[in-house]
């Protein structure tokens, strides 16, 4: 079902793992390929050095910052996968880094070799609340001024804590916690045949029986 | 004082120095030539713009955190209201995304009209921008007639799928309705005409020396500061670069379409908006041909499989047939796990989607790339030194769109 085009990119993209591999072995902790893209986990000490090196690299050339972003994983010690895409318009490939962050860790910024990360690492700041070491400007980008909590963390309920209204007394825009008026739905789409736990109303009765 | 006044009367009396301070003027949020809510903090010296410090979110609707909490298709709709002059071309990002993962082959007939429809959003996107930009700097005629070819687009995208701006159609797998051969054949006459009316307005824009005065040479950009911040789509091929994913990254059927891919030369405002009015004639052939391939291809549009409902008649029919329809639209189908980037050349550049997939029926993390996002960011850095009144030209020569911007 692959195409000769697609099987040609994936070799294209093993060579270019293997190179990057070889030349920089200190910072690849592994690689991969799934999908056609290449995934590189990156240590978090040597990002800022990995990513100088695919920019100049000349068989790499990742001049483009296609888009910075994180990943939430509450159950794990390192909470956050940060994530980096790259493009090169040269050679027409793309890479993605993938570095796992604590939660108490700072993240080497990496706006003196791509000034396009700014507005990237503020959103990443306001949305999961990681800090950005070498960031001049670390504010809030896209949430309210004055907004408390980090809204993509999984732990931070999609309704909020706070909601606007404009009051015709006060003559100006209240901030007032969040009043539901109908329960927020969300269903439960788990099969009853894949072990899904109910409680039905007479389920009591077969404890006392037995 | 003496009584011997200086020769100019403005010293400061004490030191002998003029003290002046840089002006900081608000712009926006709620200014026409915004674009929609984007609010500036300009510092300007004079009229010369010394800095420009962007606040944008006020029309951040929290999308990446509703599709953590919905199912596949049901977040489909989501990526109609991002970009919402060119809906399609988001909810294709989207649908790559999730066929990429899912291993799902789109069948031909779908791919046709997935790039008729992707083309039309571009020239609704073009049209939209291009006028506006124009009435940004003074001209108030060409959004009159560019409005009026907006308006029967919007009408194809009603006969294809009911909805005339958020349409829902991109389905993965396919596309959610097959066309009419008669809305074919229309939007072929449409594309025998709409030559013409770029004419009309190429006549009253082109060549005017407002025009010209007001863009040219304004908001240049080199290859360095492309790569620099992250440009993509116009931005980019403005300045000579020929980059176009549909081209260098070819995705769908664009491979089998013949379209050259216009390119400026200097970079700037003027440069960039000969690139739009060159693309939507590229667009235009592009849409002829696709009406000419979905003539000789009959078939089906969307993949029979998990992740599309069966055929209506089915349904009435078949038990199975009914559960599955049943199940589609309220659990929605799983999506293997994985990350995957998919990115579409959207009107206004690079769009791309990172989906985590966890296995379940709802995405774990979706990352929406929107291109107009990295411009707007480079607004300091292309504004600085600029007169006050250019803002509004490179503002609108960015195209930016608050509703990807902002999510």
């Amino acid at each position: 079902m692959r195409s000769p085009e697609a099987e040609e990119m994936t070799e294209a993209l093993q060579e270019l793992g293997g190179h990057i591999e070889l030349k920089r072995p200190d910072c690849v902790l592994s690689w991969e390929i799934a999908h056609d893209e290449l995934t590189v986990d990156v240590a978090l000490a040597s990002l800022t050095g990995f990513v100088e090196f695919l920019k100049t690299d000349q068989t790499c050339r990742f001049s483009t910052l296609i888009d910075i972003t994180a990943v939430d994983y509450p159950a794990r010690a390192k909470r956050f996968d940060v994530i980096y895409h790259f493009l090169s318009m040269y050679q027409n490939q793309r890479i993605r880094l993938r570095v796992q962050v604590r939660e108490d860790e700072m993240v080497p910024s990496i706006l003196e070799i791509h000034p396009s990360a700014n507005w990237f690492e503020r959103e990443i700041f306001d949305m999961f609340g990681l800090i950005f070491s070498g960031h001049p400007d670390l504010r809030r980008l896209l949430t309210d001024y004055g907004f408390r909590g980090h809204p993509l963390r999984k732990d931070f309920p999609t309704t909020g804590y706070t909601e606007v209204r404009y009051d015709e007394g006060l003559k100006r825009v209240v901030y007032e916690p969040v009043d539901l008026v109908q329960e927020y739905r969300q269903f439960d789409f788990m099969s009853p045949w894949e072990g899904a736990e109910y409680i039905l109303p007479g389920d009591e009765k077969t404890e006392e029986t037995a | 004082m003496d009584g011997n006044p200086t020769p100019r009367g403005y010293e400061d009396a004490l030191t002998g120095e003029q003290t002046i301070r840089n002006f900081n003027i608000n712009f926006g949020p709620q200014h026409p030539a915004a674009h929609g809510v984007l609010r500036l903090v300009l510092e300007l010296d004079g009229e010369i713009v010394e800095r420009c410090d962007p606040h944008i979110g006020l029309l951040h609707r929290g999308t990446e955190k509703l599709m953590e909490s919905r199912t596949y298709l049901q977040n489909l709709p989501y990526l109609d209201r991002l970009d919402y002059v060119a809906p399609m071309n988001q909810e294709h990002a989207f649908c790559l995304a999730i066929e990429k993962l899912t291993g799902t082959e789109v069948p031909r007939r779908a791919q046709l009209i997935r790039v008729l429809f992707c083309e039309i959003g571009r020239i609704l996107s073009h049209i939209l921008n291009v006028t506006t930009q124009a009435m940004d700097v003074g001209a108030l005629t060409p959004p009159l007639w560019g409005f009026e070819e907006r308006e029967k687009l919007m009408v194809f995208y009603e006969r294809a799928c009911g909805a005339r701006l958020h349409a829902n159609y991109f389905r993965p797998g396919g596309v959610h309705q097959d066309l009419p051969p008669e809305l074919i054949e229309d939007i072929d006459t449409w594309a025998d005409d709409f030559p013409q009316v770029l004419d009309d307005i190429e006549g009253l824009l082109t060549e005017n020396r407002i025009f010209k005065q007001r863009n040219a040479d304004i908001g240049i950009v080199s290859e360095d500061e492309i790569l620099d911040w992250g440009f993509s789509g116009v931005m980019v091929r403005g300045s000579g670069l020929a980059w176009d994913l549909r081209r260098a990254q070819p995705y769908e059927c664009y491979d089998e379409f013949e379209f050259q891919i216009p390119v400026g030369k200097n970079g700037d405002c003027y440069d960039r908006y000969l690139c739009r009015m060159a693309e939507m004639r590229e667009s235009t052939n592009i849409i002829k041909q696709a009406c000419a391939k979905l003539r000789e291809t009959p078939g089906d549009v969307l993949a029979r499989g998990k992740m599309t409902p069966p055929t209506r008649g089915e349904m009435k029919t078949s038990m199975e047939a009914l559960i599955h329809h049943f199940k589609l639209y309220t659990e929605g189908f799983h999506v293997p796990e994985g990350e995957v980037y998919a990115a579409v050349e959207a009107p206004k550049g690079e769009f791309g989607v990172f989906l985590v997939a966890d296995g379940t029926n709802k995405p774990y993390r979706v990352k929406l790339r929107a291109p107009g996002y990295l411009h707007l960011q480079a607004m300091d850095h292309v504004c600085k030194g600029h007169q006050l009144a250019d803002v509004s030209a490179i503002i609108g020569t960015m195209d930016v769109v608050f509703g990807e911007i902002d999510r």
